[in-house]
């Protein structure tokens, strides 16, 4: 993150962009395997598909260049609402986006951004 | 302005325009999805050049090598011949120059090449024979002795290709071998990382090749070779490990067995398992994982559990039609 920029960067850029997200994909795709409550939703056969999902994903809650829609989103995940995906399971994953960037030091008004960015596609994600 | 050849097709690309841009505009179908080199989907091979370095930030070395990109992200720089999966399959004629038992089920074959290939160790290539059947096989020499290339074939319940080699191909015979394929295989790039390799089977020779070629090239790391079978009868190249062992300071090796008796030297337990708990702690190892395709699996998470990165870890699944691969 650059200082000058500052004042009128992107969180995408405050948070250290395609760097950041590399660094967080990991270590939230780790917790995520690891829980139980949620790991069915993120199958384990293609590991790298799975770990390049969850950069785009990233990149979406960092505020990045994406060009996700609603749609996309209940596209994506409705196969998984049919399986039981609900707003339990939301908030699992909102727990280890919020661990993951705490552990990176990111500061907290910045984890606030990130979250309310990825609060902000609960409903398409659950299907609402 | 530059030319992208797509199979039959060739198209401009304006400049200022992406590779998938300018496929997309012209009708053709390429799966992609963020458009901004996040999710991958959209991974292209380029066929005559290097690609644009900016096209392949975020993929593994192994896929830079081997020049893939993202379409989404690749302003071309020169005119680019591009495909979807990997290149067509050329074959070129070999020989069979030797022929030895490595234990009960698995023989090792030897092939002398009309042209050497340029493969990288614990790449695989199809072998044809003389009526079309084809097999993989991974390649189980370094790059040292290129002209002649090694495989183990193992001998399977109703393998029409393998009952074949073991029973009819025979030294002096003709053979024909694609170009080298796969991403599991050797850079020597970082020589201090320490290298984890985990085995079942003929998923040794792969490893065998990879470990061959780090020495020769002085990779300097730490290299744990865990190679596994159901029984002792299943394991071979005993000794020829525990000679390299001796040799090199660095290379260390433990053959493991899940059943039966377990002599001295001998770790009891799937190989994946004894790793796993011998080496808690992945943190920048850089990892390969050949043979039995639910190991592979299971070791793959266990080893990005244990901290190595996603980058880091090289697969290659043995997947076999018959049903007696253990």
């Amino acid at each position: 993150m650059s200082e000058e920029k500052s004042s009128t960067a992107t969180l995408y850029e405050r948070i250290g962009g395609e760097a950041a997200v590399n660094a967080a994909v990991e270590l939230f795709y780790r917790k995520v395997i690891s829980d139980y409550r949620i790991n069915r939703f993120f199958s384990n056969s293609n590991m790298d598909a799975q770990i390049a999902k969850q950069k785009a994903f990233f990149t979406m809650a960092f505020g990045g260049p994406n060009n996700y829609t609603g749609t996309d989103m209940r596209n994506a995940h409705a196969r998984f609402v049919t399986m039981g995906l609900d707003d339990s399971h939301f908030d699992a994953v909102m727990e280890h986006l919020g661990a993951t960037l705490q552990e990176l030091n990111v500061p907290a008004n910045l984890i606030s951004e990130a979250a309310a960015i990825a609060e902000s596609v609960r409903n398409d994600v659950l299907g609402k | 302005m530059n030319k992208l050849t797509f199979g039959e097709q060739i198209v401009t690309c304006k400049t200022g325009d992406t590779v998938l841009d300018t496929l997309l505009n012209n009708n053709l179908t390429i799966p992609n999805s963020c458009r901004q080199g996040a999710c991958q989907s959209c991974l292209m091979r380029c066929l005559n050049t290097k690609p644009p370095a900016a096209s392949q930030i975020g993929l593994k070395d192994v896929l830079q090598e081997q020049k893939y990109f993202l379409a989404c992200i690749c302003y071309p720089e020169q005119d680019m011949t591009i495909s979807l999966g990997p290149q067509a399959n050329l074959f070129t004629p070999a020989t069979v120059i030797s022929k030895e038992i490595l234990n009960p089920e698995t023989i090792l074959i030897t092939i002398a090449c009309e042209q050497p290939l340029d493969y990288y160790a614990g790449q695989f290539v199809n072998l044809r024979r003389a009526d079309g059947l084809t097999r993989s096989y991974s390649i189980a020499n370094s790059r040292k002795h290129a002209e002649k290339m090694t495989f183990h074939v193992r001998r399977l319940a109703g393998g029409q290709f393998s009952q074949w080699v073991h029973q009819e191909l025979s030294v002096g015979d003709s053979i024909e071998v694609s170009d080298p394929q796969g991403l599991c295989f050797y850079l020597p790039n970082r020589q201090e990382q320490n290298l984890l390799l985990i085995g079942t089977g003929s998923g040794l020779a792969p490893l065998a090749g990879i470990i061959h070629e780090a020495l020769e090239q002085g990779h300097s790391g730490e290299i744990h070779l865990f190679h596994g079978s159901r029984e002792m009868d299943g394991l071979y190249w005993i000794d020829e490990m525990h000679e390299l062992q001796k040799n090199h300071p660095n290379f260390h090796y433990t053959p493991c067995v899940s059943r039966g008796d377990t002599p001295e030297g001998v770790a009891r337990g799937r190989a994946n398992e004894v790793a796993m708990s011998t080496l808690a702690k992945l943190k920048d190892w850089r990892v390969y994982l050949c043979g039995h395709p639910e190991m592979v699996n299971q070791a793959k998470i266990h080893a990005f559990l244990n901290g190595a990165s996603s980058k880091d870890i090289h697969a290659d699944a043995f997947h076999v039609a018959s049903a007696s691969l253990d």
